[in-house]
């Protein structure tokens, strides 16, 4: 039988050095901890382990420097992270043909903080200019949405999701098998005591039952074990299926994802093309799955910097990428559609994901951004973005003009590419 | 294995129950040997290197079980694992070894002189080839090592490779570095290996950095052929088509010899030790790391319900042409011994060149409707 309150104090504990560290990051003069590593690791300077980037074109391997490598390749975080274990992805998958990858991720909430040499300007070019001093606003104030009731005609349906992490555990790439069912056990407890729409059931995906996961699998529910060399290069597939479920309500609108990418994704869908409920309805889930586990003693990884704590840093901030699956066929034929969609700080998809393409003009449209600006700031973004891409392609339906309707250009800061 | 070291400090805070992995769906040898026993007394163990025993096992639970063959489940990261986790790996090895006690001696005997025969009906046997392993000492094996130590062997390797002579005089082909034109002939001559995509492997970590330190060495015959950093730090095969075994294999000892010569010349040494012989990533190579095998027509014997029978007692192992995780076609097996441990390399590879040559005698003889009943051994070799 285990104690369960001292663990937590420890947890707790480092948790709140975290916290400590990331609020002081811009004053900070401390010189991580020099956990010693091998002798064997050692003997060789670290020119010697510099990873080859010649042929890498993502994020990492355009901002580490054998300078940035030297001072940390034998620095650990307090849980024992190494920034060689946060920048395996991205050595072993130099570039994806679609989208500029990060090429890094995080072990624990530390390794923003210890690693920030390498983490900082990742984090400014994959944000688009975000600094160091910056702050991040976060705002679950879903009363200050406008519009976001869509035409159904154009938009098919429409999603919510985000991610959120348990402070003081490791995160999916470096976390033990004890850590991760401490997630599942912590979530799984608040979520079993939401009330009436959101009562739902968990489904772990050890002991599924074959009718359960057709049942799944039709409702677009069920995730399975990753097979992008992204993530697997991470180490986040290790011991699957272990504490690795799915939560969903009755009503199959709100719906949880436990120890897939991060701790959890939680996700708000419907069809059609009600926007706002859908927001609505995330946020009053998230806030009281928060309230619930802070009752027992836990929260989020969180800081007025980098907003939520997440394994990717593509999701810090917000963790938000608000869509729809939008039919836009004319529109998307338009040589200037791509701009358009930038200058509106919105990016398309296929409908299977960020990996894949489009078909018969039926796009994913969501949110660019994810840091930097607050949750209401980057749905109402998409609220006001589609409502004009529906209005261009009525236009050109009606074989009339959109050029009145082009956005102009938003001025960003410097981008380093 | 793929992304951070097993240095989890914080793991510590949770009792070793908490961490005991779930392995009820599991059938590999790692699952079959597991206590909560054993890996309470090894979860907070760490080799020198800072390999854990959580590293050492995450290949075999990531992967619960082959539908061809009981996988090990469990690999090491550097020598000293299987002395540090000897409570684990004895019982391993053990049972994947078919009885191998931890006071017993491994024979080494790379004495091509010693084999009797070894030229194969060509009718039949349409290639021969013999493969090992050799771990360079002081450095981590391939799940575990750095970047910087991986570079160490890849230099070791080929610096002892290039001053090679006559026969096994050859060139180096790193594979970062590769011209169209040379992919294209490493194809042709199935030389080329390619980044591995095995879950097997992958989950183990061997193929981190691709394909940084990797290669291929071959000399001008093309029958004498390095890998360099793919599953273990070097993978040395002797080959050609036809079935002069015995060639194949003096040649193989021969510039295996050289290679060891060479590299201790320069202060290094292969890992061997007297228990466990060669040691290698996967405790299913140690000892002699030797797979003497041919691609051999035997369409009327496997046909045999006997078959399985017949190669278990010539000791014999039976596999598809395309390697390890592959089925036969067209009636061509690859047929190598079955064993890896205990026994040396000229007795396994005369165990193939005897089991081979009574195969190929079955065979002639049901081609002439004849029957093999006297030909069926009764006993297992030893």
């Amino acid at each position: 039988m285990f104690s369960f309150a001292p663990r937590r104090l420890i947890i707790g504990a480092v948790g709140g050095l975290a916290s400590l560290a990331t609020f002081s990051y811009y004053k900070s003069n401390l010189f991580p901890t020099c956990h010693a590593r091998s002798q064997a690791v050692r003997r060789y300077p670290p020119s010697a382990d510099f990873p080859d980037l010649k042929k890498h074109n993502n994020v990492m391997a355009t901002h580490l420097t054998p300078g940035i490598y030297a001072r940390l390749r034998d620095v650990t975080t307090p849980n024992g992270c190494t920034l060689d274990g946060c920048i395996q992805t991205g050595v072993d998958n130099p570039g994806h043909p679609f989208i500029k990858t990060v090429g890094a991720v995080a072990g624990d909430e530390e390794s923003y903080e210890v690693f920030k040499a390498l983490f900082d300007p990742i984090i400014d070019e994959r944000h688009n200019g975000y600094k160091p001093w910056d702050k991040h606003p976060t705002d679950l104030d879903f009363t200050k949405i406008r519009g976001g009731n869509f035409d159904a005609k154009y938009v098919h349906s429409s999603r919510v999701r985000t991610g959120r992490s348990i402070r003081g555990l490791g995160l999916p790439p470096a976390c033990s098998r004890a850590e991760r069912r401490e997630v599942e056990r912590v979530v799984v407890d608040a979520l079993g005591k939401l009330k009436g729409t959101f009562a739902g059931k968990y489904y772990p995906l050890s002991n599924m039952t074959d009718a359960e996961q057709e049942q799944l699998i039709t409702d677009h529910f069920l995730f399975d074990k990753p097979v992008s060399p992204l993530l697997l290069a991470s180490g986040m597939a290790r011991d699957w299926p272990d504490a690795r479920g799915i939560w969903h309500n009755s009503q199959k609108n709100f719906l949880v994802w436990i120890n897939e990418e991060d701790h959890t994704r939680v996700i708000s869908m419907e069809k059609g093309g009600n926007m706002k409920a859908v927001f609505e309805r995330f946020c009053t889930g998230l806030l009281q799955v928060e309230k619930l586990i802070r009752e027992k003693g836990w929260e989020f990884m969180w800081n007025e910097h980098l907003g939520y704590v997440l394994t990717c840093p593509s999701n810090l901030g917000t963790g938000l990428r608000c869509g729809v699956h939008v039919t836009i066929t004319k529109l998307s034929k338009d040589p200037r559609f791509n701009d358009i969609l930038e200058a509106m700080k919105l990016q398309k998809r296929g409908t299977g994901g960020v990996d894949t393409a489009a078909t018969g003009g039926t796009y994913d449209i969501s949110n660019a951004d994810r840091l930097g600006k607050s949750e209401v700031q980057l749905v109402q973004e998409v609220i006001d973005g589609v409502e004009l891409l529906i209005q261009m392609e009525k236009r050109l339906e009606n074989r009339r003009s959109i050029d009145d309707l082009i956005p102009p250009k938003k001025v960003t800061c410097s981008k380093v590419y | 294995m793929p992304g951070f070291p097993g240095n989890n400090e914080l793991q510590k805070a949770y009792d070793t129950s908490e961490d005991y992995p779930d392995l009820s769906k599991h059938n590999n040898w790692m699952a079959k040997v597991m206590t909560k026993d054993i890996y309470a007394k090894l979860r907070d163990v760490r080799t020198k290197s800072g390999y854990s025993f959580d590293q050492a096992i995450q290949t075999g639970i990531d992967n619960p079980g082959h539908p061809f063959i009981m996988t090990v489940g469990a690999v090491a990261g550097d020598e000293e694992c299987y002395d540090t986790f000897a409570d684990f790996f004895d019982p391993v090895i053990d049972k994947r070894h078919n009885g191998y006690s931890k006071d017993a001696k491994h024979k080494t005997d790379m004495n091509p002189d010693h084999i009797k025969g070894g030229d194969l009906d060509p009718k039949y046997v349409l290639s021969s080839r013999v493969r090992t392993g050799r771990s360079i000492r002081g450095l981590a094996l391939p799940p575990h090592c750095t970047r910087a130590e991986r570079r160490a062997v890849e230099k070791i390797s080929v610096d002892a490779l290039n001053c090679l002579k006559e026969e096994f005089a050859g060139k180096y082909y790193p594979l970062s570095n590769m011209t169209e034109a040379e992919q294209e002939k490493l194809i042709d001559d199935h030389f080329l290996f390619d980044k591995p995509v095995s879950p097997l492997l992958t989950c183990a970590g061997m193929a981190r950095d691709w394909p940084d330190a990797r290669g291929i060495w071959h000399n001008a015959d093309k029958n004498f052929l390095v890998w360099v950093n793919e599953e273990d730090h070097i993978r040395v095969i002797s080959m050609e088509k036809g079935g002069n075994m015995g060639r194949v294999f003096k040649r193989f000892c021969d510039g295996l010899n050289k290679v060891e010569e060479l590299i201790k010349g320069k202060g290094h040494d292969f890992m061997w030790n007297e228990h466990l012989g060669y040691v290698l990533t996967c405790p299913s190579n140690l000892g002699t790391g030797l797979r003497a095998g041919v691609h051999a027509k035997l369409t009327l014997v496997s046909q045999d319900k006997r078959f399985d029978d017949i190669l278990d007692k010539l000791r014999l192992q039976k596999r598809g042409t395309g390697g390890v995780d592959t089925a036969s076609v067209g009636g061509v097996f690859d047929i190598s011994n079955a064993d890896r441990l205990g026994f040396s390399e000229v007795k396994l590879c005369q165990f193939v060149i005897d089991g081979v040559n009574t195969l190929v005698d079955m065979e002639k003889r049901l081609e002439a409707k004849k029957s093999i009943d006297d030909l069926i051994p009764t006993e297992k070799k030893n």
